[in-house]
């Protein structure tokens, strides 16, 4: 084993510089060392020379390089801030540098299908829990790492790369991740809380992407507040009844990783969730939306995957089967609203 | 895996006695004992932070319970003296809250004198008794008088009670990791954690150990045992630490928890019985007691603090599990399960192994009629459920070698984080129960009597479990054919688990389907006066006890395999 008692600090470790990984490498480094891991190399090159990203100016401490191998070595603690769709791919890629002593804390709000070698999921129809990852899920089933966490919570890249106040939430099984993640990431802008509730938090940020899609599609018909107040508390609802058969528990939904972040992206612009729902509603397709991105709107997948969990329990989640219908199928989102209109809530709040 | 049976003797691989680390503790019985009674001070102390109030109150509780379970639960191997200690500690206590004149640190002084009596008692009662003597005539007895019963069973004949056809190992098979666990052995110390299904088990396994060539297993046993005089007596021949588990008080459990520990990290080899007590319901443990588990955790991590970083300060958890055609204790076993679970009110048997007459019947029957029992001993892990190779390195899911310490590192140094280690305790809790499920082998009484049950349960589909099981036999009756044909079912599920690596089947399940069948019969819970399950004159499948046949069932609960009905 390489020699571990070097007593120099050791650099905090960042994969992925998308706008969020960026934003958490600015807030890094205001501490710490930063190694960044970018995958083209033309983006490590701009980060090393120019100390720029995407032409945004970045802390100039930042280091970038290609080489999972040199990352791990010089970091024990390593942020992952990838989306979902290539998660699994990277943490692969970084699984033969990683070590038990390694703390891993990631930032993605998405899921990961696991299902039998060569299944699809039009073939399987319904899946059940052990069919769906969460990322630190992903990250203990690929790695031998185990002191895992999460960031989630109401953390818009573009007001936090401005330095504007916000807050987020560790959440690991371990204290010491969380105390790890408060030392680096805590500033006079920048509140961390708390939670040994892994998976709710990790559901939080998860869920709460179907209701900014639906929430983007009202606004994009044109509705008022009124509409969007009942939007978010039924998807609050959903949420709550959803990530409890996931094994969250309903604490975390109504914390700032499920209620906070569902306010701030339900009423955000900035949204990439908000705006696939908002562009559905002035009449373009999911196809047109997707080829116009430029990072991935982590909703759809969800979506599709939640889609075939209710199916698979005996829930019904009325939010999350016609937004499916509305994005795969060709309900018009006026008839979704309308059946969701009549359909029979009766008790307002009844989990609490 | 492979499918042989392993039948032959193994070398010892110490021969000396005096090379054992059980052998050697017993040595240094007085010393240890009063090591163990200092650091559970400690981790005492530790745990009531500086404050005297809370030890104070740790002290009053622990009393109010003792004197409690001395007047309403008192067995036949309490000591005399406990009353007067108990009523020492008590006037002790009472005086030292009446006195105005001491200052705190005083006090606390006082208190801590009182801790320190307590803890050096429970380490005493704790601490086996380990002869070396003892333990050669108990092997002697265990194998020679096994053997001897079992020949005169099986070979015909006037001189049969001399022949020396058929051994133990012909009646209690042992498969998988053996070779891996003696080399380990010698290497590091071993954690052997069984499964637990009858109070036969503790000496199973104690003959098991034997067998294999390794020195004694020192574990802990229900205090509740050594009321029992041939057990007392096996039991401290075989090791055996006392475990009472009437005594809940915080100052008990980490005076055990220290035993446990400092035990390890002496090197000797330990055995966990992780499911507290025997399983209830027949299945495999699912939920483990974490308690004594913490301990390899705290131990290994001790050694990494001091520095001990090759394989001989290493701690090595092998799951074993123990198969059964037959639990003479099934009957109520299951009552007190469905009691515990159940709204209704089962009345409950008396317990079967209750006197040392009752036992010595069964083991007659046992070996004089022919149900087999098999031993799968699993894959070495480290504290972490890392699978370890024939070396003791731990390897990840991708073979890579690993350090262990490595878990154990904060900022490149070893640590101490309680709440780490509790969370490392979960899991690996979990990784014992899946290895549990994985060597887990399949008999053919399991099979006959899982798809019987789930066969009655969907033909009345609309009844819960304890409506069910108060169906009146007579009315159950399973058609032969369509029995086979469900059976055939599940035995095909069980072969493709297998080819998963999922689960072990047993070599008399490779035969044709009636012959299986036949054998399963035969086998299934077979000296229960009232049998799980029998063929009757019309060649169709009754039952005689709906409990029982849920007992056997419940074995092969845990593989999904319900889904096929």
């Amino acid at each position: 084993m390489a020699s571990k008692n070097s007593s120099k600090e050791k650099s905090i470790g960042v994969v992925g510089m998308g706008s969020f990984g960026t934003s958490i490498a600015n807030i890094l480094a205001e501490k710490s060392k930063v190694i960044a891991y970018a995958r083209r190399p033309e983006v490590v090159d701009e980060i090393n020379t120019l100390h720029k990203v995407e032409g945004l100016p970045i802390n100039e401490k930042i280091i970038a390089t290609h080489d999972p191998e040199y990352l791990c070595k010089s970091c024990d603690t390593i942020f992952f801030m990838i989306p979902s769709a290539g998660f699994q791919e990277v943490v692969r890629l970084f699984s033969p540098y990683l070590y038990p002593y390694h703390i891993v804390i990631h930032g993605t709000k998405g899921l990961c299908l696991n299902l039998p070698q060569g299944k699809t999921l039009e073939e399987v129809g319904t899946i059940s829990r052990s069919n769906i990852l969460t990322m630190s899920e992903v990250i203990l089933k690929e790695t031998v790492v185990i002191r895992v966490g999460c960031l989630a919570g109401p953390n818009l890249a573009k007001e936090m790369y401005e330095g504007q106040p916000a807050a987020t939430v560790v959440a690991s099984k371990f204290n010491e991740v969380i105390l790890e993640g408060q030392r680096l990431l805590r500033t006079d802008k920048f509140q961390v809380y708390g939670n040994s509730d892994i998976i709710g938090v990790e559901l939080s940020g998860v869920l709460k992407n179907i209701i900014a899609i639906a929430a983007g599609a009202l606004a994009g018909l044109g509705l008022g507040e009124n509409a969007k107040g009942l939007l978010v508390s039924r998807g609050m609802v959903e949420l709550v009844y959803l990530g409890n058969a996931m094994g969250g528990s309903v604490k975390s939904f109504i914390g700032l990783a499920g209620i906070g972040d569902l306010v701030a992206t339900c009423n955000s612009t900035l949204s990439r969730n908000f705006t696939v729902g908002y562009r559905l509603a002035k009449g373009e397709s999911l196809e047109e939306i997707m080829n116009t991105m430029e990072e991935v709107a982590e909703g759809i997948n969800t979506v599709r995957l939640m889609k075939a969990f209710v199916e698979g329990t005996n829930m019904r989640a009325p939010i999350t089967e016609n937004l499916y219908k509305v994005l795969f199928g060709d309900l018009k989102i006026e008839e979704a609203l309308q059946y969701l209109m009549k359909y029979p809530f009766s008790v307002d709040v009844d989990f609490l | 895996m492979e499918n042989t049976y392993v039948k032959h003797q193994y070398e010892h691989i110490l021969p000396k006695k005096d090379e054992w680390p059980v052998v050697k503790l017993s040595k240094n019985r007085k010393e240890f004992v009063k090591k163990v009674a200092e650091s559970a001070k400690k981790s005492v102390l530790d745990l009531t932070g500086e404050s005297v109030d809370l030890l104070k109150e740790e002290l009053e509780t622990t009393l109010y319970r003792e004197k409690l379970r001395i007047k309403q639960n008192p067995w036949a191997v309490d000591p005399d003296d406990e009353k007067d200690f108990w009523n020492k500690v008590k006037s002790k206590l009472v005086q030292l809250s009446a006195e105005a004149s001491l200052t705190k640190t005083q006090k606390k002084k006082h208190y801590i004198a009182i801790l320190d009596e307590i803890t050096m008692r429970y380490s005493e009662e704790i601490a086996s008794n380990f002869v070396h003597t003892h333990y050669k005539i108990t092997r002697r007895i265990v194998t020679f008088g096994f053997s001897r019963l079992l020949n005169a069973a099986r070979v015909k004949g006037f001189k049969s009670i001399f022949s020396n056809q058929y051994t133990l190992q012909d009646k209690i098979q042992i498969t998988g990791e053996t070779d891996q666990i003696r080399e380990l052995a010698a290497k590091g110390t071993i954690v052997m954690v069984p499964t637990h299904f009858s109070n036969l088990d503790s000496i199973l396994i104690g003959w098991v150990i034997s067998v294999l060539g390794l020195p004694p297993f020192i574990y802990g046993a229900g205090l509740n045992l050594f009321n029992i005089s041939i057990f007392a007596y096996f039991m401290n021949a075989l090791g055996a630490y006392k475990v009472d588990r009437r005594k809940k008080n915080l100052i008990y459990l980490e005076t055990l928890k220290t035993y446990s520990s400092e035990s390890l990290q002496f090197g000797v080899h330990s055995l966990f019985f992780p499911g507290g007590t025997r399983s209830r319901s027949g299945a495999i443990e699912k939920k483990l007691k974490l308690g004594l588990l913490s301990t390899t955790i705290e131990a290994q991590r001790a050694n990494f603090q001091k520095g001990v970083t090759d394989s001989q300060g290493k701690i090595f958890i092998v799951p074993v599990t123990i198969n059964y055609h037959f639990v003479l204790e099934a009957p109520s076993l299951i009552q007190e399960y469905l009691t515990m679970t159940g709204q209704e009110r089962y009345y409950k048997e008396s317990d079967e192994f209750s006197t040392s007459y009752k036992i010595f019947k069964f083991l007659v029957k046992f070996f004089t009629k022919g149900s087999d029992i098999s031993v799968s001993i699993g894959r070495a892990m480290d504290v972490l459920g890392n699978y370890v190779d024939a070396e003791g390195n731990s390897m990840d899911k991708n073979g890579r070698q690993i350090n262990t310490m490595d878990y154990f590192l904060s900022a490149g140094k070893v640590n101490i984080d309680a709440q780490r280690e509790e969370e490392y305790t979960n899991f690996l809790g979990r990784r014992i129960v899946e290895e549990f499920h994985r060597i887990n082998r399949v008999f053919s009484s399991h099979l006959v009597a899982f798809t019987a049950f789930e066969m009655i349960k969907k033909e009345n589909k609309k009844m819960d479990l304890y409506s069910l099981l108060r169906l009146p036999e007579d009315d159950i009756f399973l058609v032969y054919v369509e029995f086979k044909e469900e059976c055939e079912r599940v035995l095909k599920r069980i072969y493709e688990l297998e080819a998963e690596g999922k689960l072990q089947v047993a070599p008399h399940l490779k035969q044709g389907i009636d012959a299986i069948i036949d054998h399963g019969l035969a086998n299934v819970g077979m000296y229960h006066a009232k049998r799980p399950l029998v063929k009757n004159d019309l060649g169709n499948i009754e039952t005689q006890d709906m409990t029982l046949l849920y007992y056997y069932h419940n074995r092969l609960e845990g593989y999904g395999l319900e889904k096929l009905f």
